[in-house]
C-alpha cells in the first residue's frame, strides 16, 4: 500500500494511520507535515514569574484598583494548541470560566483558521527594496507585494486570500508557508522584483542584499540639517546630507539661513522642492541614504565659481551617519577627498546615535469570519457588537489586538508580543491562529453563547500536556477590564 | 507508570469523565450516594480495559457484518456484532457503525449491576445509554448538528417506556458517514442499536452524484477506516428545498421501514435546517424556556 505519507499513531493502541493534516481517530492527535503531534499541548499563560513557588506574583490581587473591575486571576488560557473545530462550526474547543472576584469571566478560546490573513511587515530601512506596488516573492512564488513605504521604513504586504487560495497550489503553499514563518519569528528569505533581496525576522534587523542595516535614518536629509546645522555651524562651511528622499544642503536650509551660513555656490543635482532641500538627486538603491550613490560627488555640480572659494570646507553624509566624507576645494574649486576633522566627528557619530535601531517588525492581521464566531456564539453578529461596545476583549495568544473599525472583526497584532510557535497552518492552504474572546459571564449568555460548553479554569488544570508560558510584562493581562470597558 | 485511561470528576462533582483513545465518555449516575460511589468505581473498572479488549479484535469489527463471518468474543464486540447483524444482508455496515454505543450501553451495565441507581446516563461522544428505575424519567434535548449545542427538540423518556439509547450521526460528526444528514437521531431500546441505526438513517439522506456534494474515498482520509474506498461526505454545498426535502424523504423512508421492524423507536432527521421526524412526537422547543436543572443534554 503506498501509504508512506501517512503515519502510524502509537499514543493508543487503536494505531491510527494518519494522513498528513489530519487527526486519528480520537481528534487529539495529528499527522502535521510528517510528525505525529497532539493538538494540546494548550499554552496557559502564566501571570506569576514562576509556577509553584513563593514568589507572590507582582502585580497580581494588590495592583491598582481602577474603582470599577476587579484584579483578574494570574493563569490565563489562551487558545493556542487550543486545537480548532475546523471547520469552524462547533463551539470553540475551550470555553472556559474563570471567577474575578465574584464575576464570572468568560473566556471563548479557539484556534481560528484563517483564509483570509496576511502580515504587514514593517522594515526600517531607507534602502530602496523595490517600487511600489512590485511583486514580493518567496522561493519564487508571488507572497504579496511593496506597499506604501512610512516614515523611515519599508512596507511589504504579504500573503491575504489572494495568494493563499486564488493563485496555483504552490503559490498558495509558498504563501502559507511564508506567513507561518513570519508569524512563529522564523527567518524568511523575500526577494522583490525589479528590486533587493532581504533577510525577514521579526524584531531582528532585515538583511538587504546580504548587508544587515542596523540603524535606521535619523530623519530625512532635510531634518538631518534641521537637528544638527548648530553643532555644524562654524566648524565646516556646507553639509549635503544625502537621502532619497530629501537631501538637504545646509547654506540654502532654512536652518542654515537663520544660522547666517553664507551661500558656497553649491550645485545640486536633481529637483529642488524648497530651499536647500532636493527630491530625487540619484535612483533609489541600497547605498548612500537609500540612494544608488558608491560615489557622493556624483550629485555634485561644479561650484559656481563667482560665489565657492578655495579651502571651503564640506561635509557630505548619509542619514544614518553611515556614509560620510569630507572634503576641501582646490584652486580650481574642485573637491579633494580628506579625513574627517575631529571637530566634525561628533555630528556624524551623534547622527547615528540619534538613528534608532532598525528592525523588523511583522503584525498578523485576519478577519474572524462568520464561522469561527459561531464557534463563540450562535448569533455571530452579537459577538462581533460585543467586541465593538468593548464589553468582549480579544487576544491572540494573550496578545493585545488592535480591531479595525468597520463591519467584521479584522485584528491586527504584533506577533512579537506572542507566545512562540503560536501559529499553525492547515493545508487548506490557510493560516491557524489562537484567537481568545473575554467577556463577563452574564454577556456570554445575553449574545447567545454556548453556556453548557463553559467550563472552569480548574477543569483544565492537570498539567501534562499543557504548555505554561511566563505572561510578557509589556502586554496587558488578558482578564483585566480593558480601558473604556463598561 | 501512568494509566493511559484518563478517569476524572467534572468540576460540577457530579458527572464522571473517562477517556481513553478515542472515547470519550460523560456519565451520570442519581441514587443514593453510596450508590453513585459504588457505580462510578465499577464504571471507572470497567472503562479502564474497552479499549484494549475492543483493539485485540479490530480487523474482524472492521470487516462487514456477515451472518457466516468469525464472530468476536469480547463482551463489548458482541454487543456491537448484534446491533449491526439485523443489516448484514441488506447493506455494508461494520460493527463499528455501534462502537460507541456499545461502549455506553457496557459501562451502563458494569454500573447498575454494582448500585442500585434511581437513573443514570452514559454519554460516549453523543451516543448514549440510559437507566430508569420505575418512575423515573429523563429530558432529552436533541441538537441540529451533533457538534453544536443548539437545540431544535426534545423528548421526555418515561421509565415505562422502552427507550433506554439514543445515538446520533451525520457527516459533520467525528465518524464519516456516506450521506449528507445533519444529524440524524434516533431512539432504540438499547444504545449499540440505535447507533447503528442511525448511521445507516444518515447514510440514507442523501443525493447521490449531486455537484455540490464533495465526497472522498475514506481511506484518503483515513487508510485504515472500515469504510475502505466508499465515497464519504466531506462537505455540502448549496442545495434547493426541493433537493433537502428529496434527501430528507429517502432517510425517512428507512426510519419508517427501521421502525416497522421493531429496530428504532423514533428518529429525527436534521438537514439544513429542515427536520422530519418518524416515531414518537418530538415536542419543539425553546431554548430560553428550557428548565436550568436539565437532566441531559445531548451534544
Amino acid at each position: 500500500m503506498p501509504e508512506d505519507d501517512a503515519i502510524r499513531c502509537d499514543a493508543c493502541p487503536v494505531l491510527c494511520y494518519i494522513k498528513p493534516g489530519r487527526l486519528g481517530a480520537c481528534d487529539r492527535y495529528g499527522n502535521r507535515d510528517g510528525q505525529l503531534v497532539r493538538i494540546d499541548p494548550h499554552v496557559v499563560l502564566d501571570r506569576a514569574l514562576s509556577r509553584g513557588d513563593s514568589v507572590v506574583p507582582f502585580l497580581d490581587r494588590h495592583q491598582e484598583w481602577d474603582g470599577n473591575i476587579v484584579s483578574s486571576p494570574g493563569t490565563f488560557v489562551t487558545a493556542i494548541g487550543a486545537g480548532t473545530t475546523y471547520p469552524d462550526y462547533k463551539p470553540a474547543p475551550f470555553i472556559i470560566s474563570s471567577e474575578v472576584e465574584g464575576l464570572d469571566m468568560v473566556t471563548v478560546v479557539t484556534e481560528g483558521i484563517f483564509s483570509y490573513c496576511g502580515v504587514k511587515v514593517k522594515i526600517d530601512t531607507d534602502r530602496h527594496l523595490g517600487p511600489e506596488r512590485n511583486i514580493v516573492r518567496a522561493q519564487g512564488e508571488a507572497v504579496g507585494h511593496v506597499t506604501t513605504s512610512e516614515y523611515g521604513s519599508q512596507m511589504l504586504s504579504l500573503g491575504g486570500v489572494r495568494h493563499l487560495t486564488g493563485g496555483s497550489r504552490g503559490e498558495g503553499t509558498v504563501t502559507c508557508e511564508t506567513l507561518l514563518n513570519l508569524c512563529n519569528g522564523k527567518t524568511v528569505d523575500l526577494t522583490v522584483d525589479e528590486g533587493a533581496t532581504v533577510v525577514v525576522q521579526a524584531g531582528k534587523p532585515p538583511v538587504i542584499d546580504n548587508v544587515m542595516e542596523e540603524r535606521m535614518r535619523v530623519g530625512c536629509g532635510s531634518a538631518t540639517i534641521g537637528m544638527f546645522a548648530k553643532q555644524w555651524f562654524g566648524k565646516v562651511d556646507e553639509v549635503v546630507v544625502v537621502d532619497d528622499h530629501i537631501t538637504g544642503v545646509l547654506s540654502e536650509h532654512q536652518a542654515g539661513k537663520l544660522l547666517g551660513v553664507p551661500e558656497t555656490g553649491i550645485k545640486i543635482k536633481g529637483r529642488r522642492s524648497t530651499p536647500g532641500r532636493y527630491f530625487q538627486v540619484a535612483e533609489p538603491g541600497t547605498a548612500w541614504g537609500g540612494t544608488n550613490i558608491e560615489d557622493p560627488l556624483a550629485i555634485l555640480q561644479a561650484f559656481k565659481p563667482k560665489v565657492a572659494w578655495p579651502g571651503l570646507r564640506l561635509l557630505m553624509v548619509s542619514t544614518t551617519g553611515e556614509h560620510y566624507a569630507y572634503f576641501e576645494l582646490d584652486e580650481s574649486l574642485r573637491p579633494v577627498s580628506q579625513d574627517l576633522p575631529v571637530e566634525l566627528r561628533e555630528s556624524v557619530a551623534r547622527i547615528k546615535e540619534n538613528c534608532e535601531p532598525a528592525l523588523c517588525t511583522v503584525l498578523f492581521m485576519a478577519g474572524a469570519g462568520g464561522s469561527l464566531r459561531a464557534g463563540v456564539t450562535e448569533n455571530p453578529v452579537r459577538l462581533t457588537n460585543s467586541v465593538r461596545s468593548a464589553l468582549t476583549r480579544v487576544t491572540c495568544g494573550g496578545a493585545p489586538v488592535y480591531i479595525w473599525p468597520g463591519g467584521g472583526i479584522t485584528f491586527m497584532v504584533d506577533v512579537s508580543r506572542m507566545p512562540e510557535n503560536a501559529f499553525g497552518y492547515v493545508p487548506t492552504p490557510a493560516l491557524v491562529a489562537p484567537i481568545e474572546f473575554t467577556l463577563k459571564l452574564s454577556d456570554y449568555a445575553d449574545l447567545g453563547g454556548y453556556m453548557d460548553h463553559v467550563r472552569p479554569l480548574q477543569s483544565i488544570a492537570p498539567d501534562d500536556g499543557r504548555r505554561h508560558v511566563t505572561a510578557r510584562p509589556e502586554n496587558p493581562w488578558p482578564l483585566t477590564k480593558a480601558p473604556g470597558a463598561r | 507508570m501512568k494509566s493511559r485511561a484518563q478517569i476524572q470528576r467534572l468540576p460540577d462533582g457530579r458527572r464522571l469523565y473517562l477517556h481513553d483513545g478515542p472515547m470519550d465518555v460523560i456519565l451520570e449516575a442519581f441514587g443514593p450516594p453510596a450508590d453513585v460511589r459504588a457505580a462510578y468505581a465499577a464504571a471507572t473498572r470497567r472503562f479502564a480495559t474497552i479499549l484494549d479488549e475492543l483493539c485485540s479484535e479490530l480487523a474482524i469489527l472492521r470487516a462487514p457484518a456477515r451472518t457466516d463471518g468469525p464472530a468476536p468474543v469480547g463482551v463489548v464486540a458482541k454487543r456491537m456484532a448484534s446491533a449491526v447483524a439485523p443489516y448484514a444482508t441488506r447493506t455494508f455496515l461494520t460493527p463499528m457503525a455501534a462502537v460507541a454505543g456499545a461502549v455506553a450501553e457496557e459501562i451502563l451495565s458494569a454500573m447498575t449491576a454494582a448500585a442500585r441507581l434511581e437513573r443514570a446516563y452514559v454519554n460516549d461522544g453523543g451516543d448514549i445509554a440510559l437507566h430508569l428505575a420505575p418512575g423515573q424519567q429523563f429530558v432529552v434535548g436533541m441538537v441540529d448538528r451533533p457538534d453544536r449545542a443548539s437545540l431544535f427538540g426534545s423528548a421526555v423518556l418515561e421509565a415505562d417506556q422502552p427507550v433506554r439509547g439514543i445515538a446520533t450521526s451525520g457527516w459533520r460528526g467525528r465518524s464519516f458517514s456516506l450521506g449528507i444528514a445533519d444529524a440524524v437521531t434516533v431512539l432504540a431500546d438499547q444504545a449499540a442499536t440505535a447507533d447503528a441505526a442511525a448511521t445507516i438513517i444518515a447514510n440514507a439522506v442523501d443525493l447521490p452524484d449531486h455537484a455540490n456534494v464533495l465526497r472522498r474515498p475514506a481511506r484518503e482520509l483515513a487508510p485504515d477506516n472500515d469504510l475502505g474506498d466508499r465515497l464519504v461526505t466531506q462537505d455540502v454545498g448549496a442545495l434547493t428545498a426541493r433537493e433537502i426535502a428529496s434527501a430528507l424523504e429517502s432517510g425517512e423512508q428507512v426510519a419508517r421501514s427501521l421502525l416497522s421492524e421493531g429496530l428504532i423507536r423514533a428518529a429525527a432527521l436534521h438537514l439544513r435546517g429542515e427536520t422530519a421526524t418518524v416515531g414518537m412526537p418530538l415536542k419543539k422547543y425553546v431554548l430560553d424556556s428550557y428548565p436550568h436543572d436539565r437532566s441531559l443534554i445531548h451534544a
